[in-house]
Parts: structure tokens; C-alpha cells; sequence
């Protein structure tokens, strides 16, 4: 599904991936950890398309597409999806009409049109209760207020409303106490199938009691350094990022 | 508002320039230009007007005449040369004993480009409108529906001739002939506008609309409209604007007088699109406007204004809240792009007891564009426990547009309690990115963050009117974030 050959990517002149080679599957669970100014953030705005990050060498292939050229709606369009660390705030839009325009400019993009009201209101509907969202949440303004756990959730919520085939979730454990934790976790196990593939950004490995990766990459210093299973990082929460540190800088 | 916010509107926006810059080849009346004694006195002939008025005019422009033009407003221009401008030009076709159905067919097609035929309003539920083409009010619909409640719902040429005593007595009394350099000015020379009337206890069972309408090159525009809601009454009023695309500038200098009696309510409602120039900053609508409210007590006046037109804009609807427990508001949304300039605002001036005004302003700046708030709160002595809340936002997107404040508050009474919030933020590339990631192209996620921006405002306005005015929000800013 996602395949990304020896990428180098860098943010005003400054390099910062240094050679990413990764392949995702579908029906696969990948964890990316390391150290924090490791690059984890970059690869997934460079992933998602954001313009300030210059692609300076390798290729990314979505769907044995090479997506370089697509903007970063046209990637949504393609089924990525990116939650992010820290979402932004849109004062007077609410929860809903955020997630009823996404999700309409997307049908648009591939020729269909608007989702009728009735559907748009029980798929809300449907989503919601997964993530055991209040219905009073989605008409408030998006992320205005909202506290670290419910931005998250609303994250997740969109990608439940959305179902992209790969969804990138950066660090969406962080500023989540236990329960929220346990609920976007159990959120995202649930959208979770054959088809569709998980990518999760994170410093520590306490997500990854809840979602069970398939795959642990280490990233240090702008390159993919150690890959094993969920083992590793069960390693790494004991070890610390140092030994890898040491490995690589021997 | 939802319901609409995103759905229909980009399928309605077939057209992306200035919609409306369209000019229509009628037979006009045009006076000569240039401005004396004799053009004011040709105005008011021309309109059969009683020798009252003729000297009220004269009056006024004597004034004038003596008066300079004020440049304390945020805004750089060239001043109008006063005698390089038509102060009359009409229709020629117009006939005012015609009925509607004998329009010319040229003007019919106008407004139906404008998209308020005739025909329509008469299908559209409940507007009456009152449709002024450069100098000459052409139609006013309902007028018998309107005329079986009392109301009288008309243009003020012909209000002059039949109710002057109505107009004799309530007209300059909000705004003298004196006040203001534009206001002296369209005293001497306004040509038509709207007159109402909404008598004691009724309940105006429609929306009343004027729709203005520059259409002569060469000319200036100076409407007068007069609005008396008495005791008990209630009337919702709108009034848009639209000019054709030219490279001179056209100066529309209005007036607009709103008297609330006891327990009255009026809601005013704008939504103004005059020709804002093209994007070198060339051409445009000087709009100078004057407009103001009278509260007598427990009345209520509420101002609501889109203001996305004009070259120019200096402009601020004001009420005196003179009687007790009286209420003033003023929701306003001006947007700028490319070299626009709107200094906008509104004065709040309380005299009575247990007055309260309420301001929420909304800027939005692009392009070059230069976008002031200009805002005084006034508690006079005797205002025991006035109080007044004030919200200032302003949206800026580019690094080249300007967003400013001025508000201003003069209290005299210690009872007051004054309220002045004030925000600027730009629209932030991590905002457009976050919307990009879900499949919201730049354009729309513009239009979006926008209207999430200017929700307060678009609530106050009358259905109709906020499907438009969220349309011209979103077309008078395309292009602006590259």
C-alpha cells in the first residue's frame, strides 16, 4: 500500500530525512519510535504533502502510485489519512460541518455527489457512538477549547468518518490520560481491518499496549536505524533510546 | 445557517469576477455635470417638489459649500472633483404612472441579471422591495399588500408628494443637513430613495427591501432613505447594493434616517457589493454613508451590514439610544481585498436610563487591502446603568493587507458598564493544511474558516440575505491566499 524508497526530505535547506526506506502492507500494524528530533513528525507531514517539506531524493508510492506530485488534498482523496499531534483550531465550525465538508469534497473529487443528509446524519451518528462521543461535542467549534483528550478523539472520529485506506496517527497518545487513552486505542482497533493499514508515530511505547504494531521501526538522526517486531519496543521502554544511539554511532 | 454554509453554495458561483459589473444600455436623463444653486434647484423641479423642500435643498447646500471634507478616517484617496460628476440621471424610460408590468424589457432584464426580477419578487415570499437604478426609485412591489396594514412603503420622491407632512417632519431630524460633509451634500442633491412608514401596533408582516443600483457612468449616487417605525411597530428592512465595473470612481454618498418610537423595532440590514475597483486598485465606489437611529423608549434598533463592495468605505450606523431602557446593535462584517479601504464602524450614544448596546464587529483583510474599525461608546450623564459590550475581531490573511481599531469610549456616568473585546489572527497555513489533509482544497478551506469567523454576524441577517451574503464573502475573496 505505502511504499517509501531511500527519502530525503528537508525544511528550509535543513536536511532532515536522510534516507527512509518503509513498506506497508495492508492489514498491517507499523509503529514508528525514537528519540524526540528524530524526524517521526517530518516523515508523516512529507507522507501527508505538506508544502513546506522539500522532497530532495527517493519516492514515495501510494498505492504503486508515485505521489509525489498530488497535493495534500489529493492524497486525503486517496484514502490518507494523518491525525495529528497538534490539531488546529477553526473558530465557528463546528465538529460536523468540518467532517460533512471533508467528507464531501472528497465524494466530490471522485465524481459523487454530496452524501444525502439522512446518510451524512447516521454515519455521525454510528461513528460517534464507536468513539463514545456526545452528540453535544459535534456542534461545538473544532478543537476550540477542547481539551488534549477530546482533539484527539475528534481525531480519531474523522478518520472513522472518512475510512482511509492508510491512516497516520502522530503521536495521538500524547496528552491522553489513561481513559481517553484506552478509548481513541480501542477507537482505532476497531476501524482496524484487511484493508486498510495503521502507521503510529510515537515516543513511547505505552499506545502500543493497546494497539499491537505488526512492526517496530527505530528512527534516529533522519534514518530508519533498527525494524522488529513488538518486541522491540517493549526493549526500548526498558533500555531507553540510548543503546540504539550507541549502536548506530559505532 | 449550516444548513446551507457548504452544500449549494459553490455550485451557485458560476462567476468569479465582479458579478455584477454589467452595464445596461438604457435611454438615460442625464443632467450636465457640475454642481451650483441650479442643479439643486433642476433637482427639485425636476421632481415636482414643493417649495419647502426646494429650500431645505438649498439650505443644505449652501452648507456644503462651506464645509470641507473630512480626512480623519484610515483611508488614502483621491478626492471626488464634485464638479466632474452628474448629480440626476434617470431612466429615461421610467414613467411613474406606469405599472409594473409596462417596465422597459431592458431594465426587467437588468434586475433578472441581478437576480431580483420583478416577476420573482413577486414570487419570493415575502419582500417587498423598492428597486432605485442610479437616481430613480423604478418600482416598489406590494404596495397594496403593505397599504391594507397602513404601511406606507414607497420612494421618497413620491412620499414628498404624498405624505409631506410625514416627511416634513421627521426628515434631517436624525441626520441634520449640517451634520457631515456627505450627508450635507446628498441633502442638497439626493434624487430618490425610500420612504416608511410602519403605523402604531403593526407588526410589518414582510421583509422590506431597497435594492440600489448605480448604472450611468459619470454619475454619483445619493439615496435617501427615511424609516419611521411608530409605537409598538416592528419592520425588518434590507437593502443591497450592486454597481457596474468601471475604471473611474463613482461616488455614492447615502443617508439613511431610522426613527424607533416607544416600544418600536427596527431591524436594518445591509449587504453591501458596490464595484470595489479591480485588482490594480483602479475604478471603484467611493461609498460615504451616513446612517443613524433614534430609540424613544424601550425601542430597539438593530444595524446588520455585509459590507464586501466599495473602493472606499467610510461608513458608520449609529444609534441614539435616547429613551429609556432602549436597545442598539451593530453587526457588521467588512471585508477587503486587493486595494480596498474600509474605515466602518458604528457610534453608540446613550442618553437614557438602563440603555444597551451591543457591537460585534468582523474584519477581514487581503491582498493590499487596509481594514479599520472605528467605533465610539458614549454614556451620557444622566445614562444610569448603561451598558454596552463591544467585540472587535479581525482575520488577516497575507502579510500585505492592514487590520486596525479605534475604538473609542466616553463615559459620564459611573453606573456604566462598558465591555471591549478586540482579537486579530490570521488565517495560519497550518490551519489550510490541516483542512487539506481532510480533502478541503485551499479555496474552500478559505471560505470555510471564513464563514466560521463571521457566524455571528451572518446569524443576525434575514435567510435570504445570509445565502448572499456568505456567496459574496467567498467570491470577493478568491484568489487572495496563494
Amino acid at each position: 500500500m505505502l511504499k517509501i524508497n531511500n527519502l530525503h526530505a528537508s525544511v528550509e535547506d535543513k536536511a532532515i530525512l536522510k534516507g527512509i526506506n518503509l513498506e506497508v502492507k495492508a492489514g498491517e500494524v507499523h509503529a514508528i519510535m525514537g528519540p524526540n528530533g528524530s524526524g517521526k513528525s517530518t516523515l508523516s507531514s512529507v507522507i501527508a504533502g505538506k508544502e513546506e517539506y522539500e522532497v530532495t531524493d527517493g519516492e514515495i508510492f501510494f498505492d504503486e502510485e508515485n505521489i509525489e506530485e498530488l497535493s495534500a488534498e489529493e492524497r486525503a482523496h486517496k484514502g490518507i489519512f494523518l491525525s495529528f499531534q497538534y490539531p488546529v483550531e477553526i473558530p465557528g465550525v463546528s465538529v460536523t460541518n468540518f467532517i460533512k465538508t471533508a467528507i464531501n469534497e472528497t465524494r466530490k473529487a471522485k465524481g459523487l455527489p454530496d452524501m444525502p443528509a439522512n446518510e451524512m446524519l447516521k454515519l455521525i451518528r454510528e461513528k460517534s457512538e464507536l468513539l463514545e462521543i456526545d452528540r453535544k461535542f459535534l456542534s461545538r467549534s473544532l478543537n476550540q477549547g477542547f481539551s488534549g483528550g477530546e482533539k484527539k478523539r475528534n481525531e480519531i472520529f474523522q478518520m472513522a468518518m472518512l475510512e482511509p485506506k492508510l491512516a497516520i496517527l502522530d503521536e495521538t497518545d500524547s496528552g491522553l490520560d489513561i481513559d481517553a487513552l484506552r478509548i481513541v486505542a480501542s477507537g482505532v482497533n476497531k476501524l482496524k481491518s484487511k484493508d486498510n493499514a495503521v502507521v503510529l508515530i510515537t515516543h513511547y511505547q505505552r499506545l502500543l499496549d493497546y494497539i499491537v504494531p505488526d512492526f517496530v521501526h527505530v528512527l534516529y538522526n533522519g534514518r530508519i536505524v533498527k525494524s522488529g517486531g513488538k518486541e522491540l519496543a517493549h526493549e526500548l521502554e526498558e533500555k531507553g533510546y540510548d543503546w540504539i544511539k550507541e549502536e548506530v554511532n559505532a | 445557517m449550516n444548513k446551507y454554509t457548504e452544500d449549494d453554495l459553490r455550485e451557485e458561483l458560476k462567476t468569479k469576477e465582479y458579478e455584477y459589473g454589467f452595464y445596461t444600455d438604457i435611454e438615460s436623463d442625464t443632467f450636465p455635470i457640475g454642481l451650483n444653486e441650479d442643479i439643486v434647484k433642476a433637482i427639485s423641479l425636476k421632481k415636482e417638489e414643493p417649495v419647502w423642500m426646494t429650500e431645505w435643498r438649498l439650505e443644505a447646500f449652501r452648507a456644503w459649500k462651506e464645509m470641507e471634507e473630512p480626512d480623519w478616517a484610515n483611508v488614502n484617496y483621491a478626492k471626488p472633483d464634485f464638479q466632474a460628476i452628474a448629480y440626476y440621471s434617470a431612466p429615461k424610460s421610467v414613467d411613474p404612472n406606469k405599472t409594473l408590468d409596462d417596465v422597459d424589457p431592458d431594465l426587467l432584464a437588468m434586475y433578472k441579471k441581478l437576480g431580483i426580477s420583478v416577476d420573482e419578487q413577486k414570487k419570493m415570499n415575502n419582500v417587498a422591495m423598492d428597486i432605485v437604478v442610479d437616481s430613480v426609485s423604478v418600482a416598489t412591489t406590494f404596495k397594496k399588500t403593505l397599504s391594507e396594514k397602513g404601511i406606507i412603503f414607497m420612494s421618497i420622491s413620491e412620499a414628498i408628494k404624498e405624505h409631506p407632512e410625514l416627511v416634513k417632519k421627521y426628515l434631517g431630524t436624525i441626520v441634520p443637513q449640517k451634520d457631515n460633509y456627505y450627508a450635507a451634500l446628498n441633502s442638497a442633491v439626493f434624487s430618490d430613495g425610500s420612504f416608511c412608514y410602519i403605523p402604531k401596533g403593526v407588526r410589518c408582516p414582510m421583509e422590506l427591501s431597497t435594492y440600489f443600483r448605480i448604472n450611468q457612468g459619470g454619475t454619483g449616487q445619493f439615496e435617501r432613505t427615511l424609516l419611521v417605525a411608530d409605537a409598538g411597530s416592528y419592520v425588518s428592512y434590507l437593502e443591497g447594493c450592486t454597481a457596474p465595473s468601471r475604471d473611474e470612481n463613482q461616488l455614492h454618498a447615502a443617508v439613511v434616517e431610522l426613527i424607533a418610537m416607544d416600544d418600536a423595532e427596527i431591524k436594518y440590514s445591509t449587504v453591501q457589493n458596490w464595484y470595489p475597483g479591480n485588482a490594480e486598485g483602479k475604478g471603484g465606489v467611493y461609498n460615504f454613508v451616513t446612517k443613524r437611529g433614534l430609540c424613544e423608549k424601550n425601542a430597539k434598533i438593530s444595524w446588520t451590514q455585509v459590507e464586501t463592495g466599495s473602493a472606499v468605505t467610510w461608513k458608520y450606523p449609529s444609534c441614539i439610544l435616547k429613551g429609556d431602557n432602549s436597545v442598539g446593535e451593530f453587526y457588521s462584517i467588512a471585508v477587503t481585498n486587493n486595494f480596498q479601504q474600509a474605515d466602518t464602524g458604528t457610534k453608540m450614544i446613550h442618553l437614557g436610563k438602563n440603555t444597551k448596546s451591543t457591537i460585534i464587529s468582523k474584519g477581514i483583510s487581503a491582498g493590499k487591502s487596509q481594514n479599520s474599525y472605528r467605533g465610539l461608546v458614549q454614556i451620557g450623564s444622566r445614562a444610569e446603568n448603561a451598558r454596552n459590550f463591544s467585540q472587535c475581531d479581525s482575520l488577516l490573511m497575507g502579510n500585505e493587507c492592514g487590520a486596525h481599531t479605534f475604538p473609542y469610549i466616553e463615559a459620564k456616568n459611573k453606573t456604566a458598564q462598558i465591555e471591549h473585546e478586540a482579537t486579530t489572527s490570521k488565517i495560519g497555513e497550518d490551519q489550510i493544511f490541516y483542512c487539506n489533509q481532510r480533502g478541503i482544497d485551499t479555496e474552500k478551506a478559505i471560505a470555510l474558516i471564513v464563514n466560521g469567523f463571521s457566524k455571528d454576524v451572518l446569524n443576525k441577517l434575514p435567510m435570504e440575505f445570509a445565502v448572499e451574503a456568505q456567496k459574496l464573502l467567498e467570491i470577493s475573496l478568491e484568489g487572495s491566499v496563494g
